[in-house]
């Protein structure tokens, strides 16, 4: 692996890969040295912890209340059998 | 079960809940229901055309795993086990309505070659080059009402929902349902890479629109 810095447009492709663990030791350290001088990659970074904090306040699409009611009603019988 | 070799060990807790579902529990039943049906319904959306067809492939799962509760052994977890009985059924659906498999074919590749960030926002030749010519800001400064308030939060949801389907399901799997890189690996039958791949674009252009959102507001 080169010497070569990591640029922010390079930095932004792998925060991903930086955040599941999946960067090799080298990469790893680079990118934490870069957002350590990098205010505008900081602030991207956090941007993406921000993001995700927020999606798990999203809530989802749930099943019908009929079609749960039909399920219980289903789990019922099947208990009888 | 007693086999000394397996390295298998199910979730704390899971026992009791296996236990208490062949015992015919209605409770234990309706919070399973209630906690999977969400994710259940996003992974059938992706294998087939709509969302009422995903509604009965969830169904026709709980029936599957009301009638195939009593020979569960319990050697995987009962979430993983809950979600292959799910995606057997949805696939055959999805087969059935002539859709081709999302993952393999075309999943895998939803988003390549799509810049996180737009490159106008880099510099492009000089010594700087590939650096920020308008960095991001900081959003932490934000009022704490604005940044995390409902409208806020509804952006978000708009984001998710615009997404292309295999990346709306990864990213409601990891980061709305908090599910592990390997359950959505497992569930979805992805690569780790591709996994990645589709998070990290879904991410980034969420990530985007809320700028878009939020910065707006800042000025």
């Amino acid at each position: 692996m080169s010497d070569q810095q990591l640029t922010c447009e390079e930095l932004v492709e792998i925060v991903t890969e930086y955040l599941e663990g999946g960067l090799s030791d080298a990469k790893r350290e680079r990118f934490e040295e870069h957002v350590v001088v990098c205010s505008g990659c900081a602030n991207y970074l956090d941007q993406i912890r921000i993001t995700i904090e927020l999606a798990g306040r999203v809530t989802v699409d749930d099943l019908m209340e009929e079609s749960k009611i039909e399920l219980l009603a289903a789990f019922r019988d099947w208990r009888r059998e | 079960m007693d086999a000394p070799e397996t390295r298998y060990a199910p979730p704390p807790g899971q026992a009791a809940i296996v236990e208490a579902l062949k015992r015919g529990d209605e409770r234990t039943f309706s919070d399973l229901v209630a906690e999977f049906s969400p994710s259940m319904l996003r992974v059938a959306r992706t294998y087939v055309s709509s969302r009422a067809v995903a509604e009965e492939v969830v169904q026709e799962a709980w029936l599957g795993v009301i009638s195939g509760i009593g020979r569960f052994e319990g050697r995987s977890a009962l979430k993983t086990w809950i979600f292959r009985i799910l995606t057997n059924i949805a696939k055959t659906r999805g087969e059935r309505e002539g859709r081709s498999v999302p993952f393999s074919s075309v999943g895998g590749r939803e988003g390549e070659g799509e810049a996180a960030v737009d490159p106008d926002r880099f510099l492009d030749a000089g010594r700087w080059a590939g650096h920020w010519t308008s960095a991001p800001s900081r959003w932490p400064e934000l009022p704490e009402e604005q940044l995390v308030g409902r409208e806020t939060v509804g952006v978000v949801e708009a984001a998710i929902a615009a997404l292309p389907e295999v990346q709306r399901t990864v990213i409601t799997l990891r980061d709305v349902e908090g599910w592990s890189s390997e359950e959505v690996r497992n569930a979805l039958d992805l690569s780790e890479t591709n996994q990645r791949v589709l998070l990290h674009r879904a991410r980034s252009k969420v990530r985007k629109s809320l700028e878009g959102y939020l910065d707006g507001v800042q000025t």
